[in-house]
């Protein structure tokens, strides 16, 4: 039912957001807090090589959200692609060691639960000019 | 814990906005059908002089910018599933603004994920 290249975007759109907030993530650990710093530091804090990798993915990420996002619903992208919180929260525990207390196993849990749902309807619903034809 | 929430908020404004303007440009621009490098150039170009999609880069930007600042003081395993309470906002947006038909599994879904992301956070 649901299209080759809606999962394969899906796919796209979910893995470049994880990997590239996990690098983003590890970046700025490195760069340290940003609170109360000037606009500059955020401009040099992107020429550190694991946040510029991550806003790299994230450019990948955003281009690919905007391709599936022009045959699907925004109501239907937004939770399936929020599978991402899912493997982000695991993300952490392995490679950044943070803590995964059972409270967030089951926001985990929720989740996917939701995700599983919203999968199960059309990705897109309302009629649109361009995809009067199939 | 005040200014992380305070950050979390800015985000989530700015988030629900960008995506909302997101669709709208990318309604407006119609399906893409191809996906080689020629035509990934022309996307981008016909993109980037859309009204939406600048306005929709702008909010995000705002949100990025936040989300780092986030991100140098809060663990990411808090600072992602904070922000995706965005996701209920953009859900009602996409009924009232979008018109999309938004039945009982997209409701149920956004609320499971939003209840999931309140116990992660």
């Amino acid at each position: 039912m649901v299209a080759q290249k809606t999962r394969v975007f899906t796919a796209l759109v979910i893995v470049t957001n994880v990997v590239g907030n996990l690098l983003l993530s590890m970046g700025m650990r490195q760069v340290g807090s940003m609170l109360g710093r000037p606009p500059v530091a955020y401009i040099q804090a992107l020429f550190h090589p694991l946040v510029a990798a991550g806003v790299a993915l994230l450019i990948v990420w955003m281009i690919s959200q905007m391709t599936l996002l022009s045959w699907a619903d925004l109501s239907y992208v937004m939770p399936i692609t929020s599978l991402g919180y899912v493997l982000a929260a695991l993300a952490g525990r392995v490679f950044l060691n943070e803590q995964v207390t059972w409270q967030r196993w089951g926001g985990i849990g929720l989740i996917m639960f939701g995700v599983l749902l919203v999968s199960r309807t059309k990705p897109l619903t309302e009629t649109r000019a361009s995809s009067a034809c199939p | 814990m005040s200014v992380k929430w305070l950050l979390v908020g800015i985000i989530v404004a700015a988030t629900t906005v960008g995506y909302l303007f997101q669709a709208l440009g990318m309604r407006q621009h119609g399906e893409v059908h191809e996906f080689h490098f020629g035509a990934l150039r022309d996307l981008l170009s016909a993109l980037a002089s859309n009204r939406w999609i600048i306005c929709s880069v702008l909010a995000l930007a705002a949100s990025f910018f936040s989300f780092m600042a986030l991100l140098s003081v809060a663990d990411l395993s808090f600072a992602v599933p904070a922000t995706a309470s965005s996701l209920v906002f953009e859900t009602i947006l996409a009924r009232l603004v979008l018109k999309e038909a938004v039945d009982w599994k997209r409701w149920a879904g956004a609320g499971l994920v939003a209840c999931g992301v309140a116990l992660l956070a």
